[in-house]
């Protein structure tokens, strides 16, 4: 009798938490289809569209390094390359208009070929020596851009001009980076369910061991590679259309690969809603202080502390200690409802812990104990 | 009786030290093949070799009839040699259920070029399969919980049950015993037993002498990368070149190594 009636709570406890999921998914969907609707400031649409762009540009990074384990510092390559594909294209065949988000498609084609040799090399080696040489293939990226006629070197390129109303120019941008966004994100969601996204998240775990079970991890780790470098390079296509410019120095910025990195971290590494999460939080707080300080370094400085508090204190990042948290505090609650007969210590760390590991969902998003 | 694997005269050295000189051995098909040796003599680097962790210098690895020398590890296994490590080694931040689905290697449906490659992994037909291998391995209750709770006897279990996965001919085993209770020892005997009764081939690296002697109908001794003696278990006791492996000397016929 007690245990009927303790179970049908828990199960619809568990139906619930996957419709509260599911609404508060619509929820935010609804919040950014109407934002720049109800809230027309140009400065906070602004605030919009970059907000989208590192959503997407997030999310695609960790498609590849999340799921796959190896840390890229090289993703400015492929938003650089989509910048500049895209520039070099709506110059050659003077393009205007609406059509402009046409060619974004293309953008990313040419950073998802640039991905293939890059993603060659750079995948021969892990860990720390992949992160350097994606480091030093994005410098000589960044030198290329700076040194060929045809990127126009030291004053890059410029956009035309759109002849959108005033009020309603963020307008268009911010659809299409909500598009690519959501776009992404799906992407991901139906990576992390699928047999290759298990694939790489086998690579991550133990690369030769997933070897020895079949997983062709050099094709596995490329196609991942070039996926989250198309993504890449079509919202910095989509950037620099916004932008307005692009120049080698940020095109091709050093600064894009660590925000990137920190917004992951932060949201929770190799997750889905990490770093979503982690972008909404950190680049309206970018924008935000780079407007409130005029001295640059006071926002630099504190997104250095931010780093250092999120690896300190939260190094799985806020999605999956958030969960955690609300696992203990499930199981602290049901043992104060029903107090055990031996009488057990009140929030024994011993009774919670096996709790927080069955309640566990079976394809839920992994704990990330350590980076390789 | 044939040979299912054969290595021919296999040369591996590592800088200045020859692990393997001219190894030659044969597992027959059907049989129970144990590979022992003092520490040092070779026979990890034997099993990387043919499953495609390290290259050949010389000499080569048969599967069958197939000539299978230097494949990399993807290929091995889909070549239908499976196997096991010393140290145990699953995806500890995969559920145990994923770890499996990981390991088998066709999809519901199509191969190749016509599979979806985004298709949800791990359909039902996947599952079931799974499921039946851990129900044999014994921790099927454990199908749903991350493979870093489980304890290090129940991973050589994981270990064991997903390399089933893809039905392989033959399976090689790196000390399934090492490090394990004598109860769960037992067990993973029992399972080797009926695996090969239902037509499994299995290698055996081991150090604990009585499960060897009591699990194999064939044992090779491997010494200094070496082959030295092949025969029954109760043949390979006695030899004394065994002896002579394992102790240095021929002389003292009543301490055999144990344990």
């Amino acid at each position: 009798m007690s245990a009927q009636t303790a179970r049908r709570p828990a199960a619809g406890g568990l139906r619930s938490a996957a419709g509260a999921r599911l609404g508060g998914v619509a929820v935010l969907l609804v919040v950014a289809a109407v934002f720049p609707l109800v809230i027309t400031n140009a400065l906070y649409t602004q605030f919009g569209v970059d907000t989208l762009i590192f959503v997407t540009a997030v999310a695609a990074w960790n498609l590849f390094s999340g799921f796959s384990g190896y840390i890229s510092l090289g993703h400015a390559v492929f938003f650089g390359t989509g910048a500049y594909t895209v520039g070099l294209l709506t110059q050659h065949w003077k393009v205007i208009g609406g059509t402009i988000f046409a060619l974004l498609p293309l953008g990313g084609l040419v950073a998802a070929l640039i991905a293939v040799p890059f993603g060659l090399i750079a995948l021969r080696v892990r860990r720390h020596t992949f992160v350097v040489i994606t480091i030093a293939i994005f410098f000589m990226f960044q030198l290329m851009a700076f040194n060929f006629a045809f990127t126009g070197g030291n004053n890059g390129l410029s956009t035309p001009f759109f002849l959108w109303s005033a009020a309603e120019y963020n307008n268009p941008f911010y659809y299409a980076a909500l598009i690519l966004a959501v776009g992404t994100i799906l992407l991901c969601w139906a990576i992390r369910g699928s047999r290759f996204g298990l694939q790489l998240l086998a690579i991550r775990d133990d690369e030769d061991r997933a070897r020895g079970l079949g997983v062709r991890a050099m094709r596995v780790k490329l196609t991942a590679f070039v996926i989250s470098g198309g993504l890449t390079g079509m919202v910095g296509g989509l950037w620099w259309f916004f932008i307005g410019q692009a120049l080698p120095q940020t095109a091709f910025n050093p600064a894009f690969d660590l925000s990137v990195a920190l917004m992951a971290f932060l949201g929770g590494f190799g997750t889905l809603a990490g770093p979503v999460l982690g972008a909404l939080i950190l680049e309206p707080l970018q924008q935000w202080d780079a407007i409130t300080f005029t001295n640059g370094f006071v926002g630099e400085i504190a997104l250095g502390v931010l780093f250092l508090a999120v690896i300190l204190f939260m190094p799985r990042g806020l999605i999956p200690t958030g969960r955690e948290l609300i696992t203990r505090w499930r199981a602290s609650n049901a043992r104060r409802r029903e107090p055990a007969p031996g009488g057990a210590p009140p929030g024994g760390a011993a009774v919670a812990q096996p709790a927080a590991s069955t309640s566990q969902p079976s394809t839920g998003t992994p704990s990330t104990g350590s980076i390789r | 009786m044939t040979a299912l694997l054969r290595t021919a005269g296999v040369t591996k050295a590592f800088g200045g030290v020859q692990a393997l000189s001219g190894a030659t051995i044969e597992v027959e098909q059907g049989s129970i093949a144990g590979l022992i040796g003092p520490n040092g003599s070779g026979k990890t680097t034997l099993f990387n070799v043919i499953t495609g962790y390290e290259r050949v210098d010389d000499g080569d690895v048969y599967l069958a009839d197939k000539q299978i020398t230097n494949a990399p590890p993807d290929k091995v296994f889909g070549a239908g040699i499976g196997r096991t490590f010393q140290l145990t080694r699953v995806f500890s931040r995969l559920t145990v259920m994923e770890n499996m689905i990981v390991a088998a290697q066709h999809g519901e449906r199509g191969r190749g070029l016509l599979r979806n490659p985004f298709a949800r992994a791990g359909g039902p037909a996947t599952r079931r399969r799974a499921m039946e291998l851990l129900e044999f391995t014994g921790i099927a209750n454990h199908a749903g919980a991350l493979a870093e709770t489980l304890s290090y006897g129940q991973r050589k279990l994981l270990e064991l049950s997903y390399v089933l996965m893809a039905d392989p001919a033959i399976v090689l085993l790196d000390e399934p015993a090492g490090g394990v209770n004598p109860t769960l020892i037992s067990t993973i005997a029992d399972r080797i037993r009926q695996l090969n009764e239902q037509g499994t081939t299995f290698l055996i690296v081991e150090h604990n002498m009585d499960f060897v002697m009591g699990l194999c109908h064939k044992v090779t001794v491997l010494d200094y990368g070496t082959a030295v003696v092949t025969g029954p278990p109760d043949v390979v006791r006695t030899d004394p070149r065994v002896l002579d492996a394992y102790l240095g000397t021929a002389e003292d016929d009543d301490d055999i190594p144990v344990g």
